[in-house]
């Protein structure tokens, strides 16, 4: 075989392993699509479930996810943060760091019906928050930990070094040059990898099952110590534990469908933010 | 020229990690003079530098033993505010690094963190660190856009009086024009002439002739030890040291 050949066939090789990625994603998004968009209507956005769940619609875990989410993000992005810049602006590479490092790397490959039983023994038991909105929050707060730290040291590292030295030399304190000459820069990368981790978080099912999503709830939470109802875990149910699985499978799609339009969105914010944060970098 | 000594240097030595950077060095440096410190790559002109500032705490790893004496004061001992320390010895770097923001707001940015808020302050600093550094006249119209967008010349020149605008009696310049063009680059050679007229300077540079040029002491370094420093025409025409005199006439280095 010529040189010319291989190097064709090669490349058709690789094309092909791009081409299926495209083709796994749109042919969820078309499956999905196709099976639930009929029944998505207004009143499947903003009426609780009805009769066992084969009507109605799925208001109260949209509500649920959405706050769960918050939580999240409150717990999560802040100390990433903080833990990031630490890492990558005061720790001195020793053996403290390298410990964190490993940490954070193995957090990271823990599953996450561990993290969710983790978050029973520590926030619905120990803290005795119960299963409920903060202890389901905290726990995929945790799990997003390493992907918050890990985008925000990356958005860090963007940051040249030369204005680090340049305002040092200046006078200023490290603490200074980080909060004038360093953040500023950093913020948007940072928030583009945490919102990607929160997008993550909200499809989550393991890790709050047993913190504080519930089966089924007729009001919608009143307090960040209330259970309340999950997309995920809703899609969950419908798929598997309904008793009639058949006549709910369209709600399940349309179900499916609404959490992935969640999830697209929250990205797309990210993306957002990203081109925006680069035109700003070039500009300049 | 009998000026009294700024910084006085003795037996001074720099470790990084287990590698001996600088062997035992003594040096006065001359207030209101332009010292230049040249050798080849390597050799530990750029970390003498550093540590007249004590950028070098910021490098993992970097120790350091002796005096470094400015203005009789031991910079190195224990309770040192590194922070007037560095508002005292300001520090030009090799490439040009403006921060981006505008260009009001890079030369305002150490006058700021110094604690000066007032506008109509702060407006008489930019200007006259500006004028200072020759640079006024070309953004006097555009103090408010990017710094980014000045050329690599301007943007040095910018450095310098960002550097200016803390006021700092010593001026610290590792190889400052080794990334601008010919043009730039006698700008900024003007301009340092200039500056010594207030400034004690000491400039890193790899490019003999512009030791010769501009500097009225000279210290040529190879391989962390201070072979020969003396006014820059003894240095340049009857070098004490066959070494010196090797490198000058570029038969190393």
């Amino acid at each position: 075989m010529s040189r010319k050949y291989k190097q064709f066939f090669g490349f058709m090789a690789l094309r092909l392993a791009g081409l299926i990625v495209l083709f796994v994603l749109f042919y969820i998004i078309y499956d999905i699509v196709s099976k639930g968009l009929s029944s998505i209507n207004w009143e499947f956005i903003s009426q609780p479930p009805r009769r066992g769940m084969t009507e109605g619609g799925i208001y109260p875990a949209i509500v649920g996810t959405f706050y769960v989410t918050v939580i999240t993000a409150l717990v999560s992005v802040p100390l990433g943060m903080f833990g990031a810049i630490y890492l990558n602006e005061y720790a001195k590479k020793g053996r403290l760091s390298r410990l964190i490092r490993m940490a954070i790397r193995n957090l990271a490959g823990v599953p996450s019906i561990v993290f969710g039983l983790f978050g029973v023994a520590l926030f619905v038991q120990w803290f005795n928050f119960g299963p409920s909105l903060i202890s389901a929050g905290f726990t995929l707060g945790l799990m997003t930990l390493p992907v918050t730290i890990t985008a925000s040291e990356e958005a860090l590292k963007t940051v040249p070094d030369a204005y680090r030295k340049g305002s040092l030399a200046l006078g200023a304190t490290r603490w200074e040059t980080i909060k004038t000459n360093v953040l500023p820069l950093a913020i948007p990368g940072m928030m583009t990898g945490s919102i990607l981790g929160l997008a993550r978080a909200a499809g989550e099912t393991a890790p709050i099952l047993f913190t504080g999503a519930a089966f089924f709830l007729p009001h919608l939470p009143d307090s960040p110590f209330s259970q309340f109802m999950a997309l995920p875990y809703h899609l969950y149910i419908l798929a598997t534990q309904h008793h009639n699985i058949s006549v709910v499978r369209p709600i399940a799609y349309a179900t499916a469908l609404v959490l992935i339009v969640l999830v697209l969105l929250i990205n797309l914010t990210a993306i957002i933010l990203r081109i925006k944060y680069r035109k700003k970098f070039e500009n300049k | 020229m009998n000026n009294k000594t700024k910084v006085k240097v003795e037996n001074l030595n720099c470790f990084y990690d287990d590698f001996q950077a600088l062997k035992d060095i003594n040096m006065e440096i001359k207030s209101k003079e332009i010292t230049a410190l040249i050798g080849p790559s390597g050799c530990g002109k750029s970390t003498f530098l550093r540590c007249l500032n004590r950028m070098n705490d910021l490098i993992e790893g970097a120790r350091i033993e002796g005096i470094v004496c400015i203005d009789d004061y031991d910079i190195y001992q224990n309770g040192t505010d590194v922070v007037s320390l560095r508002k005292k010895v300001g520090m030009v770097f090799q490439q040009p690094n403006p921060f981006p923001k505008s260009i009001y707001d890079n030369i305002a940015y150490g006058p700021r963190i110094h604690g000066i808020k007032d506008r109509s302050r702060l407006n008489e600093i930019v200007e006259k660190s500006l004028k200072n550094s020759a640079l006024w006249e070309e953004v006097k119209d555009r103090l408010d856009t990017s710094a980014l967008d000045l050329s690599g010349g301007q943007q040095q020149r910018l450095c310098i009086a960002r550097a200016l605008a803390v006021e700092p009696d010593i001026l610290l310049m590792d190889e400052p024009a080794s990334a601008l063009d010919p043009v730039a680059t006698s700008r900024i050679e003007d301009l340092m002439k200039d500056l010594a007229e207030n400034y004690t300077i000491v400039i890193v540079t790899h490019n003999m002739q512009q030791a010769a040029r501009i500097s009225d002491r000279t210290g040529f370094f190879l391989m962390g030890e201070l072979i020969e420093f003396d006014r820059t025409e003894t240095i340049f025409e009857k070098p004490a040291q066959q070494k010196t005199e090797d490198y000058i006439t570029g038969r190393f280095g």
